[in-house]
């Protein structure tokens, strides 16, 4: 319905105009690159793997030293920025960031080296803290750990596990008097001592200190530990200063974030570009670009490049096996959608575009679930103030949810009159409270309470159902008639059509049916009667025809009986619409809830905390379960009719960038 | 008999309590399965919170239709709101009847939910583009809570207007 119409298009132009082409090519963005050559003798792809890798290492690089900078300098983002967009920037500032290429390379590096270097630094005042720790107990020995005695003597230092007195040590070392211990520290299970005897005895000590576990300290070192210690304080010094010194070079280099942008999205699109020109068939002077346009941009473009680069552009319908890509033409009301769309699936080949029919109902379903005039009204606004705050700047994707959910929000309170819900039953609440009005409600629905006629509105939203499936068998209808199939049309619409109406006609002459479901209607006897043999008629139709791509009559037969039993799909399909009753009343109840509690707190100042809070919590709850479940009506409901999706979107060679926009000239409504 | 019917309003408050509680217990379980995949996929990349946040609550929504129905019930015997009426045997026990659907359907479809919401979460850690689809499966579940929430809000109030 609304999708644009696409055409191939060849492009033939001289090599020594590659570059310029090319870079034209991807500030339009309306070409999308596809093989449709094949390679020959004459007409070869490059390779540009080489070029590609370092655009990705720059890239990395960028993106790192961005995340370095936003760790040791954070970048200030208010709560809003995100509907900002990007910022837009001239070609002539694209241009001119060439000159600055090189050093913007080198400050990334610089900034990653920077890191790594105070990644370093602090391993390695880990080890020098380690030491210290295993140093500490030793602080108050005046000799080197590593100390074995004299010429004479033999000297021990070290630890022996559990807590030790000076008594118990020489008992059990008395044997090789004359010993003298000292007991440097002990903790609760260590016990550090200095031991010095006669060189002569050394063995035997040894092997009585072996006998305790003595074990030597894990860390030697040549100088007393008092000094060691104050070494390693000096070394914990250097690094951290060494630390500070780095993020202080960091920090100033923040001033550079912009460019670092700049060069990620610079990078970006040169690896882009590259990887077209890998794609290009090339021949020693020649080159070829071939791939989809759509058809209202495609005399533009020729005429551009052949006016410029002299090329010579070729355009023609799409071939039946291409694999056309998918670009939508919606108007405003319908456009929002797209992206619900596109989270199904584009449309696949020979598929119509579903937007617009579905943006008939969706709002309308959102609005019915969500039905509460003031949550409407908060969401309409909400949205509508982002969208005029941030007009300009803003991206195209974010203002089509926006809007999708300003258009959401008007629904809303178009549904919240219908049934009187502003905030729950506030008005009433309020005027009770602190007016002491008891003439409730205050403001009559529009149409009824759902809370006071549950089955009416239970109806009601069957009702809806059942027009929403009609619209989806409808499209099914519009797509066979746009294929010329119109057996299928008569087959699987015409006759499902028929059973459907008229079985619910049938349906409705029953008393039981209408009394339960709380209408009045009287179908007259003959037209009950037409119903009925209608209704056999194309049961009978579905059951003959629904099975036709088997030759076999019995398996046919089979089959077919088989598809009618698909009317069990359409009795789940409708009932699956009461979620239009149950999340209504749910937002309603609870809303009422909300005021029933606040109403029961003394004095308008915690009346209206509760109340605001209250509220809060309950539009979020079910604004998420009115979006989802729109969502699930539109995809399992409506699309289960007609719709298969599968297609691919356009995605042009363009400018893909992450920070900035490169804004064109704008001369006469066309792009310079 | 007589001394059965007093205990009437005690089967209804019955009924009304556990539809809030047995479905509130399972949404918490719910919730907090879809936390816990949803941290590890936010530790990798903290920019998807938004979307792992929106399938972390949809197994919260059976606690709340437990909260609508525990509500109207408990409105409509007049425990909140006042004017309490005589509540017989027969009709407290249908008002327990009414509330189990929601009660036990809520409880199992909350944490069948969240088993899908769990495997959605996975879907958004590998392709967050996927989003759409991703948050449709956990939300077929749901169909069957809102089928309990519908049956129990109508048998509910069908049953105040019974004369037994």
């Amino acid at each position: 319905m609304a999708l644009l119409n696409m055409q191939r298009i060849y492009i033939y132009a001289l090599k020594k105009d590659r570059k310029k082409l090319l870079e034209l090519l991807q500030r339009r963005g309306v070409v999308e690159t596809r093989n449709m050559i094949k390679e020959d003798a004459v007409f070869k792809k490059s390779d540009t793997q080489a070029a590609k890798a370092v655009f990705e290492r720059n890239i990395a690089s960028a993106q790192e030293a961005l995340e370095i900078l936003d760790t040791y300098s954070p970048e200030k983002k208010s709560l809003l920025s995100s509907f900002k967009g990007r910022s837009e920037v001239s070609c002539e500032v694209y241009d001119a960031f060439r000159d600055k290429y090189d050093t913007t390379v080198d400050i990334a590096n610089q900034i990653i080296r920077l890191s790594r270097s105070i990644a370093e630094s602090k391993a390695e005042q880990l080890k020098y803290r380690t030491q210290a720790e295993v140093l500490a107990p030793w602080v108050s020995l005046d000799i080197p750990l590593d100390y074995k005695g004299t010429k004479h003597t033999a000297g021990f230092i070290g630890c022996l596990p559990k807590a030790w007195d000076l008594e118990a040590l020489y008992a059990s070392l008395c044997d090789f008097m004359p010993v003298h211990i000292e007991i440097i520290s002990a903790i609760k299970d260590q016990t550090c001592i200095f031991a010095v005897c006669s060189r002569d005895k050394a063995d035997g000590v040894y092997a009585a200190l072996r006998g305790m576990d003595f074990s030597y300290p894990s860390i030697s070192a040549d100088e007393p530990p008092a000094v060691q210690l104050q070494n390693l304080k000096e070394q914990i010094k250097e690094t951290e200063d060494a630390i500070i010194k780095a993020q202080d070079e960091i920090g100033a280099l923040a001033g550079k974030r912009e460019e670092l942008k700049f060069l990620y999205d610079y990078e970006t699109m040169r690896l882009e570009k590259y990887e077209v020109l890998g794609n290009l068939l090339q021949s020693k002077n020649l080159f070829i670009v071939s791939g989809f346009i759509p058809e209202k941009d495609a005399a533009s473009l020729a005429g551009e490049l052949s006016e410029k680069f002299g090329a010579f552009v070729e355009t023609e319908a799409p071939r039946k096996k291409d694999e056309v890509p998918v670009l939508y033409r919606n108007n405003a009301f319908s456009a929002p959608l797209e992206s619900v769309v596109n989270s199904y699936s584009p449309p696949g080949r020979g598929e119509s575009d579903p937007t617009m029919v579905m943006s008939l109902f969706y709002y309308m379903l959102f609005g019915l679930m969500f039905s509460d005039t003031g949550y409407g009204l908060i969401l309409a606004l909400a949205c509508g103030i982002g969208l005029l705050l941030f007009r300009k700047t803003m991206e195209q994707s974010m203002k089509k949810n926006l809007l999708m959910f300003m258009y959401c929000g008007i629904a809303t309170v178009f549904w919240g009159i219908m049934f009187a819900s502003y905030f729950g039953d506030l008005p009433d609440v309020i005027s009770t409270k602190f007016f002491g009005n008891e003439q409730i409600p205050v403001i009559p629905p529009v149409m009824f309470f759902p809370v006071e006629k549950p089955m009416l509105m239970l109806t009601f939203s069957m009702a809806i159902g059942i027009i929403h499936l009609f619209a989806g068998l409808g499209m099914k209808a519009y797509l066979l008639i746009r294929q010329k199939d119109f057996k299928s049309l008569l087959y699987d619409v015409v006759f499902w059509y028929g059973l459907l109406v008229s079985g619910i006609i049938v349906l409705l002459s029953m008393e039981m049916l209408t009394s339960m479901l709380q209408i009045s209607v009287t179908i007259p006897a003959p037209v009950r009667n037409v119903a009925k043999y209608v209704a056999i008629i194309c049961a009978l139709g579905i059951i003959l025809t629904n099975g036709r791509e088997s030759r076999q009559p019995f398996k046919r037969i089979l089959k077919g009986l088989y598809a009618l039993y698909g009317i069990s799909g359409y009795l789940s399909d409708v009932l699956s619409y009461s979620r239009l009753l149950a999340l209504g009343l749910a937002t309603g109840v609870i809303a009422s809830v909300i005021n029933k509690m606040a109403a029961m707190l003394p004095g308008p100042i915690p009346f209206f905390i509760v109340v605001i809070i209250g509220h809060s919590l309950n539009f979020g709850i079910n604004v998420l379960g009115a979006y989802v479940h729109t969502n699930r009506l539109q995809f399992v409901e409506f699309f289960g009719k007609f719709y298969e999706g599968g297609g691919k979107l356009f995605t042009p060679f363009g400018i893909h960038t992450k920070y900035f926009k490169v804004k064109e000239k704008m001369k006469n409504g066309s792009i310079e | 008999m007589e001394v059965l019917n007093n205990y009437g309003i005690v089967l209804a408050v019955l009924g009304a309590v556990l539809a809030a509680l047995v479905s509130g217990v399972g949404s918490a379980r719910g919730v907090s399965m879809g936390g816990v995949a949803g941290a590890g996929v936010i530790t990798e990349d903290p920019s998807k919170f938004g979307k792992v946040l929106i399938l972390q609550l949809l197994p919260g929504t059976q606690g709340i239709y437990g909260l609508l129905i525990a509500f109207i019930t408990l409105s409509q015997i007049g425990v909140i709101g006042g004017g309490a009426e005589e509540i017989s045997f027969a009709k407290g026990l249908c008002y327990l009847g009414a509330c189990l659907p929601m009660a036990i359907v809520g409880y199992t479809s909350a944490i069948r939910q969240a088993n899908a919401s769990v495997a959605s979460i996975g879907v958004i850690a590998k392709k967050p583009e996927q989003f759409g689809k991703a948050m449709i499966f956990p939300a077929m579940v749901e169909t069957y809570a809102i089928l309990a929430l519908l049956i129990s809000i109508l048998a509910v109030i069908g049953v105040g207007g019974l004369n037994i």
